[in-house]
Formats: structure tokens, sequence, C-alpha cells
């Protein structure tokens, strides 16, 4: 009993029970070759040449920053030297003159420091968006997983038990959708991270990057659960999830084999537009003082650090910039592929 | 409708009740010891006890709340005056009445957030529409490839290459700055014109595409055609038709995105160093300022819940058919 079916606001999926595809194309009838949505959806997206280099783009990305120590180590340089302070390396290869300024053209753009360094400190640019990147990318990856997993879960349960469950957590969702979202992530940083450590004492990083999990996955799931909510609720009332009741299935199997399946493609598509928003989330923070602070190497620090030198060393900020703009266009590219395939029907 | 008003006001009034416990319970609840940051490393507890006994920290935690929350109607007494209503405490940092501070500061976020929202609204709409009249021409690539892109950029990596551009190297502009309307309407708008340019093309690229779509699904629709089929002039049929059509989805996205504007407001103020509510909300959080914190989340959500009502109103005007319930 495999068919497309369509859902309202939820996107086209398909059923998947193990028999055959009734959606072959003519051509390709005559071979009578069986192939899951899956594959169907995989053919589409490989025909998208925009979607496809994005995805590579963006796979290069991730790999970069994933090797970033690596790619630091054969490079020989690192984003915690100062080279412009520290006398080791200022005395026998100067970076800053006298202004804290960095010397030579574009930012001080050399052999030895391929984008330039950072003004005052020396530091490495290179390296430090490579690390930079590593953290944003791998905290927005663990942040969205997590706020994806929360959004399912409560929009699956509010929409497959509906009455007065769905009701609470309906008003729940109203309630966290209500804040103001940036200003409650900036007053409350401090706040998260004072249960962890004294506020007198030094923070370590991974408190904060906690810290900043936790606030950004408390006022992150709602539009994932409203959105699954939505797509099972109008699922609940087809045949087969009603064959599956009448056959005795057990709640928990109707969750999982009838229903979940078809909410994956909305999640999917979701889950490639949330990532880069919860990149850019990550960096507003640092940008605004209260996400990661010095010296740990981060994307969005590098806006702060580069906003305020922009008078003086404009360059500073190329780099990490374009870096930025490539990366979010291509996801958001990616993203509209993703949906191409999985979702043909709805058009742009 | 005024059942409609009214009922929308009841649920505003228990979220803003909901959010100012939930944002005072959790900074009550994190061990930060405002008395003793304020009163520095060689304190005496003598002189500890006197600062709780000033900022009434020392009163049970359900105490202050209702304190703070009866204060926004009431008005409270403090020891260096009375604060009239609505009173949102004292800043434990400076001593200001809090409210007075968020009076100050809140028009400018507000100025920034309405002037962006204008400039998006026109262009992004304007290019959309004419994206969706002449698809497919150069036109119409040009406006969605350069929305696609624009879209990729972010205010705080915009904003310092526009006050490169026309501020520091060119000296074209002043640097941004703020004056009240009531003032001086001309130097209000060429003070914040460049960060509400700025924040606009952040968000305009959305609502073209957004326009663009939903216009091309307007044109197709049935009632568009017989209109056009029965002689109407395309213009008529453009505007009156598919057009209105069209801003249903829009204004509900808008709806959705308030919350989204006023944080692209406090990031183009901090950007450009404005003085507004991303600012206190940044300085409440790192001073642990619990009234002044308390004070920026209200004003914020009120904000966002009172323009959300408006929105829901919005519809009911152009759309009669959806009904407000």
């Amino acid at each position: 009993m495999t068919s497309p079916i369509d859902i309202e606001g939820g996107g086209t999926s398909v059923v998947v029970d193990g028999e055959q595809e009734p959606k072959t194309k003519p051509e390709e009838a005559k071979q009578l070759e069986g192939r899951s949505p899956g594959q169907l959806m995989w053919i589409r997206f490989k025909r998208d040449r925009t979607g496809v280099i994005c995805a590579w783009v963006v796979l290069f990305y991730f790999t970069v920053s994933l090797l970033a120590p690596l790619i630091a180590k054969l490079y020989g340089k690192n984003p915690y030297t100062l080279y412009g302070v520290d006398p080791q390396h200022a005395d026998a290869h100067p970076v800053l003159d006298d202004f804290g300024l960095p010397l030579g053209y574009f930012g001080g753009v050399s052999g030895d420091h391929w984008f330039g360094v950072e003004p005052q400190f020396g530091r490495d640019v290179f390296t430090m968006l490579l690390y930079g990147m590593r953290t944003s990318l791998y905290m927005a990856l663990g942040v969205t997983v997590l706020l994806v997993v929360t959004g399912v879960i409560v929009g699956l349960i509010g929409g497959y038990f509906g009455g007065r469950t769905d009701y609470f957590l309906g008003r729940v969702t109203d309630f966290f959708l209500s804040f103001p979202q940036q200003l409650f992530f900036i007053a409350f940083m401090p706040v998260v991270t004072a249960f962890f450590v004294d506020p007198r004492e030094e923070t370590p990083t991974y408190f904060r990057a906690l810290a900043i999990l936790i606030v950004l996955w408390l006022l992150g799931w709602m539009p994932i659960s409203r959105l699954v909510r939505s797509t099972v609720l109008s699922l609940r009332e087809r045949e087969f999830v009603e064959a599956a009741k009448v056959a005795g299935a057990s709640p928990w199997r109707i969750v999982r084999k009838e229903l979940l399946p078809n909410v994956v493609s909305p999640i999917l598509i979701q889950f490639t537009y949330q990532l880069p928003s919860t990149i850019l989330t990550i960096a507003f923070l640092s940008f605004a003082g209260v996400g990661f602070v010095e010296p740990t190497p981060d994307w969005g620090r590098m806006f702060a650090t580069g906003a305020d030198v922009a008078e003086q060393d404009p360059a500073f900020m190329f780099f990490p910039g374009v870096a930025l703009v490539i990366f979010v266009l291509c996801f958001n590219l990616l993203g509209d592929s993703v949906r191409d395939a999985l979702d043909p029907k709805s058009g742009r | 409708m005024v059942q409609f008003i009214l009922r929308r006001t009841v649920g505003a009034l228990v979220t803003l009740f909901l959010i100012g416990a939930a944002t005072f319970f959790l900074f009550v609840a994190a061990p930060s010891d405002y008395a003793s940051l304020a009163c520095g490393k060689d304190c005496s507890p003598q002189r500890l006890e006197e600062i709780r006994e000033a900022l009434g920290l020392n009163l049970p935690i359900a105490q202050q709340f209702w304190d703070f929350m009866s204060g926004i109607v009431t008005g409270r007494d403090f020891p260096d005056g009375h604060c009239p209503a609505p009173c949102l405490g004292e800043s434990f940092y400076s001593g200001d009445f809090v409210w007075s501070t968020i009076k100050d500061r809140f028009p400018l976020t507000l100025s920034l957030t309405v002037g962006a929202a204008v400039v998006f609204l026109v262009i992004g709409l304007g290019t959309g529409m004419l994206s969706a009249y002449k698809r497919g021409s150069v036109v119409d690539k040009t406006a969605t490839g350069a929305s696609m892109v624009l879209s990729s950029f972010q205010i705080y990596f915009l904003g310092p290459i526009a006050l490169l551009i026309f501020v520091y190297s060119t000296g074209w502009m002043e640097d941004p700055h703020y004056v009240p309307i009531t003032e001086d309407p001309v130097g209000w708008l060429i003070g914040l014109s460049l960060p509400m340019i700025v924040m606009a093309t952040i968000f305009t690229a959305q609502y073209t595409r957004m326009a663009r779509s939903s216009l091309i699904e307007q044109l197709a629709e049935e009632h568009v055609r017989t209109a056009k089929a029965k002689g109407m002039s395309q213009k008529y049929v453009f505007f009156r038709y598919a057009w209105r059509g069209s801003l249903i989805p829009i204004v509900t996205v808008f709806g959705i995105d308030l919350s989204s504007l006023l944080g692209g407001a406090v990031v183009t103020e901090l950007t450009f160093s404005l003085q507004g509510i991303g600012r206190l909300a940044v300085d409440g959080a790192v001073n642990k300022d619990l009234p002044l914190t308390m004070g920026v989340m209200l004003v914020g959500a009120f904000a966002i819940l009172l323009l959300n009502i408006l929105t829901d109103i919005t519809y009911a005007w152009i759309d009669p058919r959806i009904r407000l319930s």
C-alpha cells in the first residue's frame, strides 16, 4: 500500500512499507525496476547542478574545519600565538607596526600569513578562521540535532495524542515563541554560565559551549515542533494509520512505522535551513560579547574584532566575512535543492 | 472584533506575567549574588548586609517578585524617591529607574525597526512584484540572484563595510547617531539612515523571494485567469486581484518575523554602537542587573505581543474571509 500522499503544509512524502514503488516513470517502466523514495530523491538531487556544487562546498567547509589542527600544523602556525607581541616571533619577523597595525598590504597578507594578521596582537587570521569555523560549525551541528530531536518528540506527542495533551503542549510552544529571542539569548548567557561556574572565576571554554547549547536549545525547538505537529495531525486521520490501529498496532508502532517515515522529509528540509541559522545565532552571541570570549577562536568573535578595527584595518574582516557569505549562500541554496528533491511538488 | 481584541489582550497579559516570572526566577536561581559582586573583594559582612538591604535582596524571593510585578501597576517607593507606575524597579548597577532608562533608549530601537521594516517592505515587495510580473526575464533573474546573495550577508559584516565606504573613507555621512524624531525629523532620518538600510538589506531578500513566489502562485489562480479572460486591464487584474491575494502569506511571515526583526535591530545597534535596547540587554546581562534585564525582557515581549495582535487584525482587513476567532 505504498502511495505518494500529499500533506497539507507538511509537504509531500511517501509511505515506506517495503512494497513496490508504483511511481516509476513510463520510460523506466519496461525495466520494472523498483526504486525506494530515498533513491528517487537521490536521483532528483543529483540532477540539480547548483545543489550538487553547493553540497561539495558545504562538505569542504566541514572537512576543512574538522581537519583544522592538522592543517594548522602543516601550515606551521596556530591561532593562539601572538605573532606580533611574542618577542620570540616579533623580533625576527615583525608583523605589526608601532601602532599595532599589520605591516604590508591588505592586513598583512604574506607567504607566512596567508590571510594576514590580527591588529594589536598579530595572531594569524588563517588559523583563527579555521579554528573559529570548527567551533561554530560543530557547535551548531550539536545544537541543531538537539533542536530537531526535541521538536520531533514534542510535535509527535502533541499531534498524535491530540486533545488536552496537544492543547497543553501548544500553549507551552506559544509561550516560548513569545520570548524576544535575541534579547533572551543575550540576557541569559551569563545567567546560565553562572549555574556552572562561580561568576568570580574564569569560565572554562566548554562550560561556555554548554551554556550556549542550553540557551539555544531552550528557545529553538518550537518551529520544528509546530511543523511536525501539523504534519502528524493531518496524517493521523488517514486511512493507513486507521488501518494500523484497527489491525491492533500499538501507539509506539504506529508512531515509529507509520508516522515517522512520513515526517522525515519535512524534518530534513527544516534541518538544512536550521543549521546555517544556528551558526549565525552562535556567531551573533559571540559578536554581542556574551558567547565565546578571548582567546577561544570563533567566527562571530572575529566580526566583533573586525567591527572594532574596521576604520584602521578593514582587511581583517575580509576573509572571515567572505567565508561566511559563501558558506551561508551555499547552505541556503543546498536547502532549496534538498527541498526540491524531497518535495518535487512544491514549486518555487 | 472587540471580543477578539479582549481575549488576545488577556492572553498577552498572562504571557507577559509568565515571561516575567521565568526571567525573574531563572535569574534568582542562578547562584550569582549581586550584592557580593557589587561589594568587591574586600567586603565586610556588615557592608554586604547593607547592600542587600538597600537592594531589597534580603526579602524572600516571592516577596521580591511580587513587589516587582505589583510595582508595574501601582508604582513603588524607594529610599531615594518614588517610582511612578509603570515602575520596573531600580537598576542595581546605576541606581536609575529602569523605566526611565528604557523610555530613553527604546525609541531608538523602535525607529530602527520601523524604519528598516518600511524600507525592506517597499523595496522587497516592489522587487518581488516586478520579478513576478516579468517572470523569466533578465530583470527577474538579476533580482532573484541578487536577493539570494544579499540574504547571505550578515548585519555585522555589512555594517562595518557600509561604515567604511560612507563614513570612514569618503566622509559622505556622519557616524550614525540618534536624534529624537519629535525634535528633528530630518536629522532623525539622516542619522539613522545607514543602520536602517543595512538592516533592511538583510531582510529585503527574503521578502523579495516570498513576494515573487506568492504572486506567481496567485497569477495562476482561476479567478485571475477569469478576470483576464473577460477583458479587464492587465494592471487592474494585477493589483486588484493577484497582489491582494499574495499579501496573506507575506503578512503571516511578517508576523512570525517580528521577534527576529527586534533581534535584527539589536544586532544593528551593537554593530553601529548605538545606545538602544540591545545595548541595555547586554549591560544588564554582563552586570547581572536583574531589574534592568527584567525591564528589557518585558518591554521587548510587550512590543512583540502587541504587534502580533495588530498583525492578526491586519489579516482580517486584507482577507475578510478570515474570521478573527
